[in-house]
């Protein structure tokens, strides 16, 4: 343990930029199902075999639709879910390696912000109180010094005059002041990485842009690696340098966010694009066209590629039987689909 | 605890809150002035009871003040010591190597019914030779009665009431068979004209006035002495009465408030909080912690309370605190259990507290500052209300004979009435005293639960 970190120590500060923040290698969060408590009876697929790198100071959006598994993905990274299987290392160390005292270490470095705000924040603490709580987990005794940095950390995320809002009660804020209370406590320990899940869809429309402009302006500032969780595309495009789609628990597209707004090369990612609402006047009469049918069931996942029921560019014989691999269609595009197999090849 | 301010500040608005507190700071009160008046060791003694305590006190007689609510007044105590300054005149004199000691008692009555007792308690100090005393007794209307005469050990008590003696000498007098106690007193206008007819004692009269009483010693050595204490005992007695053993009630009743209030408070707190804690813990930890605590609380809920406490109370101990432990021990594990479950499963899975584990806080932080501080708050009422229910299983226990064998308690002076069938002697305040203060209590903690839980419950509101 002590051996590791001098050799992390010895480091030079250019390997250490290579290597990435964030490695997640074939990450696999399985929930077993039980009959009468103790029988198992499956598995709930969660996320299956994910792969991805998150690179120091990048922002990296995950995209896909309710029950994709983008929540469970998030979860394992923050340490609240013991992958099935896989490996999530940090700065090069596996997270679940080194026991509670290298959790807890991890955990100093990672900032974490929720989909509800209020949900998100104890309803019996004080503002000040909340911001103080990881203060206090990190070992931070000093009164004043804890007392500084919240309110150093209220001025950053512009809920100002601080000291009009230190013994506030949460019920007592607006949902955009919440939320950037919540965006307060991730920041207040000066983290690497920010795991932010659907940070604004509980936000009103007005407020969304705003909240979403400060997580941009800190993660410019600090030079945050920040891995943001949606399923509204439309707001991915405000910080996000690249996008993974992901479907019924697999990555099935990686590529940056102009490529996957101009260019998206899977099927589902081409349907899920083209969902993006535009308030247009010619929309509310025309119909779209989406895939039709439902992700499918996480337990008994369809065989081959998981989408192949409901694409309509379905290879037969190929597509339902082999699950795709990556295909890289352009520098830093990857893309699982069969329908790429001779443009990788080429 | 600007959760708790607010919710005092909202207290006011609640009438049945103003005077439930009011209720509960009047008997906290009583509470510590008993403990500080009557120490502890000082009240067990007293409630013990050993004769040489509470002779001074008549026996089952009511409290003074229930002469405000009769036509015909009950005589209070009337207590001549000739050991205390003041009160007996004392005469002595020479007589051979001796002394002749005259002592005279005087006192008024006024009273409409006759004194239940009459005793004379005698303390003579003698070398060898028993003094030898003579009594006469001489009613405001001048008539004297001889009491006899007889030798005094020390501690000898003559039960002037109760002497045949003296009801020779009455019936001579008053031509009517009369005990000695009424005939001291009675108004000889209120005696039947028909001497033949055996007296109807509801309708003779004492005979108000100034009674003396002579008592004539003589002694025989140089060195004694006699000192005599006249006992004229009253039909009223204190604020609360007296018991079968002459004790003054005011000491159990007083007492009985800081025991009913520290079992109430005590098994209502360690049980609320217990329950909650262990509730919080099985959620948090789930697996074979949580089942562990569902299936021991599911066996504890079939247990038979009562068997099991009055089991305790025969073969182990019958203390206060043992009961309180037994009642604390199968108390946990109860039903509270379960809807503190239900609270905390709900609990468990929100956003706040997944926050809190993703920023690193353990196990017990989780459990006692994010999960209890959270549904605490609602919980409150519960415990105010849950007081006076074991104050009543105190009281009930102690009716049931399983009641603190030292300790003074309400339930026990209930008991204590029971057995020595108060109700059917017509002691109603025996009963009602304790009953009163029970239910008190009772009131008190209900009006104020019923309040907190309008206020922690806006849906009790009525619009």
């Amino acid at each position: 343990m002590s051996e590791q970190q001098v050799q992390e120590a010895a480091f030079s500060p250019a390997e250490a930029q290579d290597q990435p923040l964030l490695s997640v290698r074939h990450l696999k969060i399985w929930y077993e199902l039980k009959r009468f408590g103790f029988l198992h009876a499956g598995y709930v697929k969660a996320v299956d075999d994910v792969t991805f790198d998150l690179p120091r100071g990048e922002a990296i959006a995950v995209v896909g639709e309710s029950g994709c598994g983008k929540s469970s993905l998030m979860k394992a990274i923050l340490g609240l879910v013991h992958p099935h299987d896989g490996q999530i290392l940090f700065e090069g160390k596996d997270i679940w390696e080194g026991g509670n005292a290298a959790m807890r270490e991890y955990r100093m470095k990672v900032g974490y912000v929720q989909q509800d705000p209020y949900g998100a924040l104890p309803p019996f603490m004080t503002i000040r109180r909340i911001l103080e709580e990881p203060l206090i987990l990190a070992g931070i005794k000093d009164k004043e010094e804890r007392m500084e940095r919240v309110i150093r950390s209220l001025e950053e995320v512009k809920v100002t005059p601080p000291s009009d809002f230190l013994n506030k009660y949460p019920h007592m804020l607006s949902g955009g002041q919440q939320q950037r209370v919540v965006i307060a406590r991730a920041l207040i320990r000066n983290p690497k990485m920010l795991i932010a899940d659907e940070p604004v869809s509980m936000l009103d429309a007005s407020v969304r842009v705003e909240i979403l402009k400060l997580l941009d302006e800190v993660q410019q500032e600090r030079h945050l690696s920040v891995i943001y969780i949606t399923h509204d595309l439309s707001t991915v495009r405000y910080f996000s340098k690249r996008i993974f789609v992901m479907y019924a628990g697999k990555l099935i597209e990686k590529a940056s966010t102009y490529e996957i707004l101009h260019n998206p090369k899977h099927p589902y990612s081409w349907a899920l694009l083209n969902a993006i609402s535009d308030p247009l006047a010619e929309n509310a009469t025309k119909l779209r066209d989406i895939p039709p049918g439902e992700p499918p069931s996480l337990i008994t996942p369809p065989p081959g590629c998981r989408f192949h029921p409901r694409c309509q560019k379905a290879i037969q014989g190929l597509c339902e039987v082999e699950v795709p691999p990556h295909f890289s269609v352009a520098p830093n595009h990857d893309v699982a689909c069969w329908l790429y197999r001779e443009e990788a090849e080429a | 605890m600007g959760f708790l301010k607010s919710f005092f500040r909202e207290l006011r608005y609640y009438p049945s809150a103003i005077v439930g507190t009011l209720i509960i700071l009047a008997l906290l009160s009583l509470a510590v002035y008993a403990v500080v008046a009557i120490p502890y060791h000082r009240a067990v003694f007293l409630w013990r009871g050993t004769s040489d305590v509470w002779y001074r006190n008549p026996k089952m007689v009511p409290p003074e003040w229930v002469n405000y609510f009769r036509s015909k007044k009950l005589p209070t105590t009337v207590d001549l010591d000739s050991r205390q300054q003041g009160l007996v005149q004392r005469n002595e004199k020479k007589l051979g190597k001796g002394k002749q000691i005259d002592l005279t008692y005087t006192f008024n009555y006024t009273a409409d019914e006759f004194p239940p007792e009459v005793v004379l308690y005698f303390y003579p100090t003698y070398a060898s030779k028993q003094p030898f005393v003579s009594g006469e007794w001489l009613t405001p209307d001048g008539r004297k009665i001889r009491l006899g005469n007889f030798s005094v050990t020390s501690g000898y008590s003559f039960h002037v009431g109760q002497d045949k003696d003296i009801a020779r000498r009455l019936r001579r007098m008053l031509g009517v068979d009369i005990p000695p106690g009424l005939g001291l007193f009675v108004d000889p206008a209120s005696l039947p004209k028909d001497t033949s007819q055996p007296v109807d004692q509801k309708a003779l009269r004492p005979l108000k006035g100034r009674y003396t009483v002579h008592i004539s010693a003589i002694t025989f050595g140089p060195q004694d002495d006699i000192q005599a204490e006249l006992l004229v005992y009253g039909g009223v007695h204190g604020i609360a009465g007296t018991d079968h053993l002459r004790r003054d009630l005011t000491v159990g009743l007083l007492w009985g408030a800081p025991v009913a209030m520290a079992f109430g408070l005590i098994s209502a707190l360690v049980i609320g909080l217990a329950t909650m804690i262990i509730a919080a813990v099985g959620v948090w930890y789930g697996g074979v912690v949580d089942d562990l605590i569902q299936r021991i609380t599911e066996i504890n809920m079939v247990l038979p309370f009562l068997p099991i406490l009055i089991m305790v109370g025969i073969f182990v101990s019958r203390s206060l605190w043992m009961i309180m432990l037994v009642t604390i021990a199968l108390s946990i594990f109860g039903a509270g259990i379960k809807s503190y479950r239900a609270m905390f499963l709900q609990l468990r899975e929100s956003p706040y507290i997944e926050a809190a584990q993703a920023y690193g806080a353990g196990d017990g932080r989780i459990i006692f500052l994010y999960l209890i501080p959270r549904i605490l708050p609602m919980l409150i009422p519960g415990f105010i209300s849950a007081i006076p229910s074991f104050v009543f299983l105190e009281a009930s226990l102690a009716v049931l004979g399983i009641g603190d064998p030292v300790l003074p308690t309400w339930g026990k002076i209930i008991q204590d009435a029971q057995a020595n069938a108060a109700l059917y002697k017509g002691l109603y305040y025996w009963i009602l005293e304790p009953s009163v203060l029970l239910m008190v209590t009772g009131l008190g903690f209900a009006l104020l639960g019923f309040a907190l839980d309008r206020i922690f419950n806006p849906r009790l509101r009525q619009e």
